[in-house]
């Protein structure tokens, strides 16, 4: 029972009864009662659901909660086998070995961490 | 909430004899009944709208000229509410959707029929807006409206104007479409975004209305689809345009007919972010939601290419795209894969999509 | 959309299943209670990206599906009554009560409409002063707020011709009646992301506790819902039991603190009963002494409603999910969505319409082959 979407609340009013928002979903606006989220100012994204806003959207929250999915399964990507590893590995440039070169900086963003191996 | 304008009272300046009409602001039974009333409707409002000489001669039938071929026969009833839409209106949608119909099945549109069904009551400036509106359809289409009808039914007994069409169009020589002539291996391409009639239509249905740029896309396709064939000709092995019940209806429709099963890509149906966010509002699917003013081709995959470039280079195929192909994998089936990289079957759906909020 | 689109990145979506993959050693049972998680998983093939020992159970958390079939007759009783305006959600028009539904008290000529929130209805009242107009208030805590205020305002505005039938259910006492029930095989629950904006979190560690079982906060997209599992099921690998917030950009521990406030001001808590399921004690809303005067099922003495279920359907067992939708023998044959015999066939998150809309009568292998047929690509 949730079909709940997230806008951005472009206008406030108070009718005298409920205070009422022009809220923007994406290109689509509609009037909205925003007496549950008095917190919830002009600018502000908010969670919507049949007409009213339940909830302000945490930007800062949401921003990192979309870094953290983004970061998830990249390990897993870059430690998948280790036949896929040396075969990527034997392709891409080789990189200098930490151990050995530490004063180098970081090789390559992203690039396949590997010991020396030449051990 | 955006209120669709209303027309406003009609020009009777050029009208001949306007007085006995002015007087009547709006239908009357009398106006269906087929004496002076019905008769200064058909001269004062239809004639000088849709003036042609088929038409004028006023007979009971009109006496046309067609050369020898395969002729393609088609009939509608438009029934929208509100009539009235961004877009468009019953006008529009009456003469379009009539000439989509003949063009789709590989004809060239010419002349067409319109019956009109008055409620008693109804504004004459509402009914002149949308003859004046049929009017400039017809003549952007290259079509003539050259017969029609008019009744009146009592008040409360019908929705202020429905309007039903027939249209009759030469088949062009050499070309064969029809739902069941698609093949395994065709490429399924759509000639542009899906879902912004039927969310125009939302955007002021009562009780759900919302504010938008969303337009109804209802147009003639037959220029569109004459340059198709031009081009590729035998190479097009099906069209339709997906009004009711949407682009998924109409696929399976063709999958049905043809006994394939068509295998589309979800991230490249192309459309409008506008149209996209009003049916996560609604809870609908855009693939169920009707167009007016789209096709869909099932073309030879050697012509695909070719097909999608004379699309682009058309205003009304600005957003075409190559959406799937036809397989005779899960025949009579329509499958999709989503944006996940998992598969769904796409049903047709039963009955119309009702707004959910769960 | 802003907020939305983000996290249905299929990308993203891989990797996060793929990590899933990795930290699931063993089988487990999941189950979520929203419908509208249900109806995400099944249409985006959530499911399908989850290592095959991860099996997510479809609960009850469908309101359209659990509401009574006594207030359905109700419900068209009212608005089969001329005079009568019923209001609804769109998801209420077909759910088959034992004899037809609104859609078709709509065609014999009830005047039925479908609007988008509850004040449109109480609108309808204010602009038909010699009409009644009802209000089908069902849902879940997360429809509550509006049908709440709605009722609130029309008591404000002194209306007269307004009123709320009412179906609330509460979603702890659902959880805690299935992992009551005999057989019970649910290890983990996603619980209703929409549901704990209004309320909060804090009614559920003591669920965890006392069953033993993790409990997360989940949203609705796919990347939410991944999010959702994978935090699952790092918690029963490590054998923990606790509550966490996955839906942290929208849901705060104490909840919604002002709409909580006029929850407890119209609603009061009663037994509910949930069609297919039975008496839940506890389990739902319906509208307090103060505001008893805007209850329709009070204003309309409907009587004589004589309920009668369909014998072969299962909805039952599919909501408690001890059964999947293909498992029922109706499914796909005698039940439908064109002729569906119970509410989990219709409503759109219902787990029966679901599987039967998202192709879920394919076998497996059936598709399987579809996707292979589409790129020659396997998925995942």
């Amino acid at each position: 029972m949730c079909l709940a979407i997230p806008g951005k609340v472009e206008e406030i009013t108070n009718d005298g009864l409920i205070r009422m928002g022009r809220v923007n979903f994406g290109g689509v606006v509609k009037n909205v009662c925003l007496d549950y989220v008095p917190e919830v100012q002009v600018g502000d994204y908010t969670i919507v659901h049949v007409g009213f806003a339940l909830s302000k959207i945490d930007e800062e929250t949401a921003e990192q909660t979309l870094r953290d999915f983004r970061e998830l399964g990249m390990l897993e990507e870059e430690l998948a086998s280790e036949e896929e590893a040396f075969a990527r590995a034997a392709k891409s440039p080789q990189y200098p070995c930490p151990d050995c070169h530490p004063n180098d900086k970081d090789p390559s963003p992203g690039g396949p961490v590997r010991s020396c191996s030449s051990k | 909430m955006s209120e669709q304008a209303k027309p406003g009272a009609p020009d009777f300046s050029n009208w001949s004899c306007p007085l006995p009409l002015v007087g009547y602001p709006t239908i009357v039974m009398g106006h269906g009944g087929g004496g002076k009333l019905g008769n200064e409707l058909v001269e004062h409002l239809f004639l000088p709208a849709f003036r042609n000489p088929a038409l004028e001669n006023l007979g009971d039938a009109a006496v046309l000229d067609l050369s020898a071929g395969r002729i393609a026969m088609s009939t509608d009833s438009f029934v929208v509410q509100p009539l009235f839409f961004p877009g468009g209106s019953i006008g529009e949608l009456a003469v379009n959707g009539t000439v989509n119909d003949l063009a789709v099945s590989g004809a060239i549109p010419q002349f067409l029929s319109a019956g009109f069904i008055l409620e008693e009551g109804f504004p004459l400036a509402q009914l002149a807006a949308i003859v004046d509106a049929m009017a400039k359809a017809a003549a952007t289409a290259g079509v003539k409206i050259v017969t029609g009808d008019t009744k009146v039914v009592e008040r409360g007994h019908g929705d202020g104007c429905y309007i039903s069409t027939a249209g009759i169009g030469l088949v062009r020589a050499g070309i064969q479409v029809g739902p069941h002539r698609a093949q395994p291996g065709d490429a399924v391409l759509v000639s542009g975004t899906i879902g912004d009639h039927g969310m125009a239509i939302m955007s002021v249905r009562e009780g759900l209305e919302f504010e938008s740029q969303i337009r109804s896309d209802c147009a003639a396709l037959n220029g569109l689809i004459a340059e198709v064939l031009d081009a590729a000709g035998g190479a097009v092995h099906a069209m339709r345009d997906p009004t009711r019940g949407g682009l998924a209806s109409t696929l399976n429709e063709i999958a049905h007919s043809s006994g394939v099963g068509i295998a589309i890509d979800e991230t490249s149906l192309p459309v409008r972010p506008d149209v996209q966010s009003a049916c996560e509002l609604l809870g609908l699917d855009p693939v169920y939601v009707a167009n007016e003013g789209k096709a869909v081709f099932f073309v030879a995959p050697e012509a695909a290419d070719s097909v999608l470039a004379i699309l682009r280079a058309h205003p009304l195929g600005r957003d075409a795209a190559r959406i799937g192909h036809v397989t005779s994998e899960h025949k009579r089936m329509l499958v999709a894969r989503t944006a996940m990289g998992a598969n769904r079957v796409i049903p047709i759906q039963i009955g119309e999509q009702l707004p959910r909020i769960c | 959309m802003k907020y939305l689109t983000e996290f249905r990145n299929g990308e993203v979506a891989q990797r996060m299943a793929r990590e899933i993959h990795s930290v699931a050693t063993r089988p487990w049972k999941i189950m979520e209670v929203c419908g509208g998680q249900t109806h995400s998983i099944i249409k985006n093939g959530i499911d399908q990206m989850l290592p095959a020992g991860i099996e997510m159970i479809h609960g009850p958390g469908c309101p359209v599906c659990v509401t009574p079939l006594e207030l359905i007759d109700k419900a068209l009783a009212i608005a089969a009554q001329p005079g009568v305006i019923f209001c609804s959600f769109g998801d209420m028009l077909r759910v088959p009560g034992t004899d037809g539904d609104l859609f078709q008290v709509k065609g014999a000529g009830g005047d039925v409409r479908v609007v988008y929130s509850p004040l449109d209805a109480v609108e309808l009242a204010v602009k038909n002063p010699d009409r009644q107009v009802v209000f089908f208030g069902v849902g879940f805590e997360t429809t509550a707020p509006a049908n709440a205020m709605s009722v609130h305002l029309a008591k404000r505005r002194g209306l007269t011709n307004f009123s709320l039938l009412v179906s609330h259910v509460l979603v702890p006492p659902a959880i805690e009646a299935i992992l009551q029930s005999p057989g019970n095989k649910v290890q983990g629950f996603l619980l209703a992301g929409h549901v704990c904006s209004v309320m909060g979190y804090w009614e559920y560690p003591p669920l965890a506790e006392k069953y033993s079982i993790p409990l997360v906060v989940t949203g609705f997209e796919p990347l939410d819902l991944l999010d959702g599992i994978r935090r699952t099921v790092i918690q029963l690998e490590a054998g923990r039991h606790e509550v966490e917030n996955a839906y942290s950009r929208v849901v705060t521990y104490e909840g919604n603190r002002a709409a909580q406030q006029l929850l407890a001001e119209v609603f009061e808590v009663t037994d509910r009963a949930w069609r297919g399921i039975g008496v839940i004690p506890k389990s739902g809303w319906r509208l307090s002494k103060a505001y008893r005067d805007f209850d329709a099922e009070l204003r309309f003495h409907i009587t004589g409603i004589h309920t009668e279920e369909s014998p072969l359907c299962r909805a039952g067992d599919v909501l408690r999910g001890a059964i999947k939708p293909a498992e029922c023998a109706a499914f796909g044959k005698e039940c439908t969505p064109r002729h569906p015999l119970g509410a989990t066939m219709v409503s759109s998150e219902g787990a029966c319409a679901a599987y039967y809309n998202y192709g879920r009568f394919l076998s497996a292998e059936e598709l399987a082959s579809a996707g292979s047929a589409l790129t020659g690509a396997t998925h995942v």
